[in-house]
């Protein structure tokens, strides 16, 4: 009696944990699950932290705003990688099982070992001007986009801009980068414009262990005297740069660093000596758009952000928030498309294909002028491509240029000829017809 | 032809033809040499003492610059306080390394010791990420009164930039290094010092603390990665990242010997200086980023021919 009992009891707990298991589990499932592969620890925090606060805070204020998006909550899990590309995949592996929606690497390096396993795994992967420049050609690439604009697209963006002040023909261009494979992203671009465009290029690259300490690099420069200087940075190289540019007393206003180059973080420590140094970015600047001051009352004043509050607004905040909000405008394009309110991977693939950031559309989410309007497609996974300048003035950055579109005309037929080189030895790889 | 031409030839035209810039090269090599002979000397200290390759040595520095900038900026600490408490918690730290690592590791291999402070060093990184946070952060420089601004030298018909920052980095790793050097020949704790260097046992047999020596120790060289950090930091910002310009003084302990003080200061010097001249002369040859492995392939060659280093003692052992 007493065993059978005790089985008995058993049985009823092992069916009561059971309910609970599938009431959880059906719980988990009714909401929208959006992993961040963030980087607070490690050599290139400074820039992790407020990106991943930005992504964070802009869906969590969707959530105590709006309950969501479509009525479903938004649930931003955070898995460190320290811009580490195999704890990368680590958090990769680890999340995609919990109905992950999309990545956002922000890191080039992880973004090349996720590109193979999107299509597999059938989530996508948004890595926002960054990572594979040919993967905003959508027939080849359909699991992977880079909107609002990919590296190569940048960098011709910024080439007019030194066109357009002073021109480039009979220039020298140096080219300082991380010695890593963001840093290296660009360099098949400028090695087929210089010749093009009739303009020279010399590059000196900064080895990860290098990046405090640049003083061949920048006697180098010295040494090469170019015209103009243009970064592909990140983490603690960008402050070293700029102080050592300012050392050999290279003008400022003639040193360009690329949108992960030039931000806030970046120049702080620099400071006046920084004053004049230009950096292109396709975010806005500060908090003085309503969407950003509903993060500021129902994010950060609810003590439910990560940030200081004088951090709210800047340049790689609002970079963070900005791919939270491509995100949220895909998942609520899917959500229209499907007439689900629980997405997954392949219908956010759908809705990162179809959503339309237009000029009334950013109004009305509260972020006009924010950023240039960005309409998703099938065939063009990068958007339109343009960036602006912006300007240290010593404490902040200023708006310097309007948008400029990149050289499409150029670029987009080196990105379709890399892409195809791309999958030309994976025989199985799966792209797309876009009609 | 062209490759002889670029290695026999061109730098040396371009040495004469802009004189100034070889010599604002052998500048920065030499104040790079200083700042790498600062950090190898943290790793000598504890290698004279104990024998442990201080794996933590590197973020030691980060730990220390960190602790001094925090306590200014974020807990309003006035610098120089600010400073005085930041060797208090090298102090501390010291005293907890030897109480909790080192103790109870007392005889065991080398080995071990040194996967020890491999575990340190991964304890202070995710302590110093946890109380200091992990954005990079400026180094209080004009705060603790050092000088900015910098000196031009007109001279060959160019120019040579001196960082009144580089000066004084220079100064006071001399001073450290002179204070160092009269610390372990002149007092008793300092001649302990070598003796437990010697060996351990003779040393505790004859009544030396083993325990305060690795206290002092590794006090010592907390100070001196306080220092480095307080001069990387001014140079370039205080973050995680300068943990890996440690890696650099492994180079120079190769060149200059484990047990060497004046070693560490001429090994410092051979790289930094090498590796600028190599950068800027004949990196070209190789693409550029030479100063990512010059120090390293160095030290290759070195260990080849004389593995015990330039100034380290040559370890005969008969088995």
């Amino acid at each position: 009696m007493r065993i059978q009992s005790l089985v008995m009891g058993v049985a009823a707990t092992a069916l009561a944990v059971t309910g609970t298991l599938s009431t959880a589990a059906t719980v988990a499932a009714e909401e929208l699950y959006v992993p961040s592969l963030s980087y607070r620890t490690g050599a290139f925090a400074g820039g992790g932290i407020p990106i991943a606060n930005g992504f964070a805070d802009y869906l969590n204020m969707l959530n105590a705003r709006d309950g969501g998006i479509g009525g479903v909550k938004v649930n931003v899990e955070e898995c460190e990688t320290g811009y580490n590309a195999q704890k990368g995949v680590e958090c990769y592996e680890a999340t995609k099982g919990k109905g992950a929606l999309v990545y956002n690497p922000y890191s080039t390096g992880i973004t090349l070992q996720l590109i193979p396993k999107a299509p597999v795994d059938e989530i996508p992967i948004l890595s926002m001007g960054y990572g594979l420049s040919a993967a905003a050609i959508g027939e080849k690439f359909p699991w992977t986009f880079t909107y609002p604009t990919s590296y190569w697209s940048q960098m011709s963006s910024i080439l007019k801009y030194i066109d357009s002040n002073g021109g480039l023909k009979g220039k020298k261009i140096g080219f300082i980068y991380l010695d890593v494979g963001y840093g290296k992203e660009p360099i098949p671009l400028l090695d087929n414009l210089a010749p093009k465009l009739g303009f020279e290029v010399a590059k000196f690259p900064v080895g990860v262990k290098e990046m405090q300490s640049q003083g061949s690099q920048w006697l180098n420069v010295r040494k090469e005297r170019p015209d103009w200087m243009i970064m592909w940075g990140w983490g603690a190289m960008n402050a070293t740069a700029i102080k050592e540019a300012a050392k050999i007393r290279y003008p400022m206003d003639k040193f360009i660093g690329n949108w992960w180059s030039s931000a806030h973080a970046d120049l702080k420590p620099v400071g006046d000596p920084g004053k004049g140094y230009l950096g292109a970015n396709f975010s806005g600047i500060g908090t003085d758009y309503p969407a950003l001051q509903d993060v500021i009352k129902h994010v950060v004043s609810a003590g439910n952000t990560q940030a200081n509050p004088e951090d709210v607004g800047n340049v790689l905040y609002n970079r963070g928030l900005f791919n939270a909000v491509i995100v949220a405008e895909a998942i609520a394009t899917a959500q229209k498309m499907t007439g689900k309110k629980v997405i997954t991977g392949a219908d956010m693939r759908v809705g990162l294909e179809n959503f339309k950031l237009t000029d009334a559309r950013l109004k009305e989410l509260g972020l006009e002028g924010f950023t240039g309007a960005i309409s998703g497609s099938c065939a063009d996974h990068e958007g339109s491509g343009a960036v602006f300048i912006q300007q240290w003035d010593g404490s902040t950055f200023n708006k310097a240029s309007d948008l400029i579109s990149p050289m499409t005309d150029v670029v987009r037929p080196l990105l379709e000829e890399a892409a195809n080189k791309y999958v030309a030895d994976k025989p199985d790889w799966k792209g797309q017809t876009c009609g | 032809m062209g490759l002889l031409n670029e290695i026999f030839i061109e730098p040396f035209i371009l040495i004469a033809d802009i004189p100034d810039l070889f010599i604002q090269t052998l500048w920065e090599g030499f104040v790079s040499g200083i700042l790498y002979a600062l950090i190898a000397l943290g790793f000598v200290l504890i290698f004279k003492a104990s024998g442990v390759f201080n794996f933590a040595q590197g973020i030691m520095v980060v730990f220390a610059a960190l602790a001094l900038v925090s306590l200014h900026t974020k807990f309003g600490v006035p610098a120089w306080i600010a400073l005085i408490l930041a060797v208090a918690i090298m102090g501390l730290l010291a005293m907890g390394i030897e109480r909790i690592v080192l103790r109870p590791l007392v005889g065991q291999p080398d080995a071990i010791l040194l996967m020890a402070t491999i575990g340190l060093t991964l304890f202070l990184q995710g302590a110093g990420e946890t109380i200091f946070g992990g954005e990079p952060q400026s180094m209080i420089t004009e705060e603790l009164g050092l000088p900015t601004g910098a000196t031009d030298w007109h001279v060959l018909g160019g120019r040579v930039t001196f960082q009144h920052l580089d000066v004084a980095a220079i100064i006071i790793a001399g001073l450290m290094v002179a204070g160092l050097a009269l610390f372990f020949s002149k007092t008793r704790i300092g001649r302990a010092l070598r003796a437990v260097a010697d060996d351990h046992q003779a040393a505790l047999s004859v009544g030396i603390s083993l325990n305060q020596i690795w206290v002092i120790v590794w006090f010592a060289a907390g100070i001196v990665a306080l220092v480095t950090g307080i001069m990387w930091g001014a140079r370039s910002d205080v973050s995680f990242a300068l943990e890996v310009i440690a890696l650099k003084a492994l180079a120079v302990l190769i060149l200059g010997g484990f047990t060497s003080i004046p070693g560490a200061i001429v090994g410092g010097l051979i790289i930094g200086i090498g590796e600028k001249v190599f950068e800027v002369y004949w990196g070209g040859i190789f693409g550029g980023g030479v100063e990512a492995w010059f120090a390293y392939v160095l030290a290759l060659i070195f260990l080849l021919f004389r593995p015990q280093g330039l100034f380290g003692e040559k370890i005969i052992e008969r088995v």
